[in-house]
């Protein structure tokens, strides 16, 4: 199983055209909480960061409701996160291949994937998003708490609660741009938004980005 | 003696200063006035303090707090720190003099030191909940404020508290509301020693020159004022016999400054962030424009069919 790049609720069904399983409808109620938890996070936060997004706390019912929405907004975040990151972390280990595929980055972009090494269930460019996703939300959810000043201020120096903020508004503006090129790839990559509404994507669409996923599925599901 | 300030008309009198004397407000911009109010300041001679407290149960009366009952642990602290009901507090510390011998009892009362350049403004989120007032005055408007404890971060003097019940932040006014009608603070009023006295930031630098001359001249010959430059200076400053080492008074920063990493926080971060989340999003369009969409081809379709054919 460890060298195939294939996970238990993937599937393939022939016809015309091939229907693939790609996410389980665990993964993608898992992956909308997600979701919908970063927006929410993004534009509180945003609106706590520069006075120019302060208006933005008007969607939480103002400034008070922002402040304390946020956190706990988080706490949802980090574990429904965490539930993304075991369902996903194993095929999203890094391998030779990867590296050979993000050192052609320019044929990625131009869309040529001819030129490119056949790709497991993820690419370089996802694992990428998904492992600095967890890193970042690592940073976000510590730093987070050791800015939470209704419950955990008298746990912390204010030097090292100045640095915690310092740290999160960083770590956040990183995720937000991570969260761009997520969206953006999905977006771009026609026949993506699939895979996590209905949780199946075409055949050509698995053929054309993750021929050696639809390979090993083949081999293995029938 | 210094002159204290007269006890005003009973009659109703038109506030002083208000709205339009604002220098500064948190997350906003405010147009300077034209015409700007005579800086104020208090200014507290410790050599003077007798430890009396009289200056904070005036803070707690004119200000309508009441301080929980705490727990005695051995020391004059009372309470133990800074709250949100105890805007401001004698800090007692015992300090043996090794040139003299003597043993000497620094009483220092703590409070907001009302900044020229406020480091709780500076990183204040919400608009206009942390004002500036041309004559000196720092104050919280606590219908502004949302309680996220970045003023706490931003004071170089760890002076605003967050309240238990409506998690809002409180601090020392400067008696803002008696000094709009031309009286002194409550703390100032109470002093039976003049330890304490309040005036314009001119008139109490000369008194605090006349007060560190009789000092030097009884032996305290580093005695000085503490009127920090590195937060622009304060509008309330301490007469100190020990000035070159303000960290014997229980830790008064010896040159004090908005903390870089604030600085860093509320200045270069907000513009690059935004600016990164920016271009990050123009990097997408423009590519989606010169790129075009990634689509799946017919070719690829037959493909796949191919490759299941007969696996069903």
């Amino acid at each position: 199983m460890s060298n195939l790049e294939v996970d238990t609720g993937d599937g393939v069904h022939p016809g015309k055209p091939v229907i693939v399983d790609r996410y389980t409808v665990g993964a993608r109620i898992n992956h909308w909480i997600t979701a919908i938890s970063l927006v929410l996070l993004a534009l509180s936060g945003l609106a706590l960061y520069s006075p120019s997004l302060y208006f933005l706390t008007g969607l939480f019912g103002g400034g008070q409701l922002t402040r304390i929405i946020h956190p706990w907004i988080g706490v949802v975040l980090f574990f429904s996160f965490t539930g993304l990151f075991f369902r996903f972390f194993r095929l999203n280990l890094w391998k030779k291949n990867d590296s050979v595929w993000l050192s052609r980055l320019r044929e990625v972009l131009a869309g040529d994937e001819s030129k490119l090494p056949e790709v497991g269930k993820y690419n370089a460019g996802q694992k990428v998003v998904f492992w600095s996703m967890s890193l970042l939300i690592l940073i976000l959810i510590v730093s987070g708490v050791m800015s939470w000043d209704e419950y955990f201020a008298s746990y912390f120096t204010i030097e090292q609660r100045r640095i915690a903020v310092l740290v999160h508004s960083g770590a956040a503006i990183a995720a937000i741009c991570v969260w761009i090129v997520h969206v953006y790839a999905g977006i771009w990559v026609r026949g993506t938004i699939g895979a996590m509404t209905r949780g199946q994507v075409t055949g050509g669409w698995a053929w054309r980005h993750h021929r050696k996923w639809l390979k090993d599925l083949v081999t293995t599901k029938h | 003696m210094f002159t204290p300030v007269p006890n005003p008309t009973t009659n109703p009198v038109p506030a002083k200063f208000g709205e339009q004397d604002l220098v500064r407000s948190s997350a906003s911009t405010v147009t300077p006035p034209a015409k700007r109010l005579t800086e104020v300041a208090k200014l507290i001679d410790v050599s003077k303090c007798i430890g009396c407290k009289a200056c904070q149960v005036a803070c707690l009366q004119w200000n309508n707090l009441t301080e929980e009952i705490g727990v005695n642990v051995g020391v004059y602290d009372n309470p133990h720190d800074l709250t949100e009901n105890t805007w401001t507090l004698m800090r007692f510390t015992e300090y043996e003099n090794a040139e003299t011998g003597n043993l000497e009892w620094l009483i220092r009362k703590d409070g907001c030191m009302h900044c020229a350049d406020p480091g709780c403004l500076k990183a204040c989120p919400a608009p206009g909940a942390i004002v500036q007032y041309s004559n000196g005055i720092v104050d919280f408007v606590h219908d502004k404020c949302i309680g996220c404890g970045y003023c706490v971060k931003g004071c170089p003097f760890n002076i605003p508290r967050l309240a238990k019940a409506d998690s809002k932040a409180y601090k020392c006014t400067l008696c803002v509301d008696r000094l709009a009608v031309g009286q002194g603070p409550a703390c100032q009023k109470a002093c039976p020693t003049q330890a304490i006295v309040f005036g314009t930031k001119d008139e109490m630098k000369e008194w605090a020159d006349h007060r560190i001359k009789d000092l030097k001249s009884r032996g305290f010959s580093n005695a000085g004022l503490y009127n920090p430059p590195g937060v622009g200076g304060t509008h309330v400053m301490y007469v100190l016999q020990h000035a070159d080492r303000p960290e014997i008074y229980a830790g008064l920063p010896n040159n004090p400054t908005i903390s870089p990493i604030v600085e860093v926080w509320k200045g270069v971060t907000k513009y690059a962030g935004l600016a990164a989340i920016g271009a990050f999003a123009a990097i997408g369009f423009i590519h989606h424009a010169i790129a075009g969409p990634n689509r799946v081809t017919e070719e690829d379709e037959k493909n796949a069919e191919r490759l299941t054919e007969g696996r069903s």
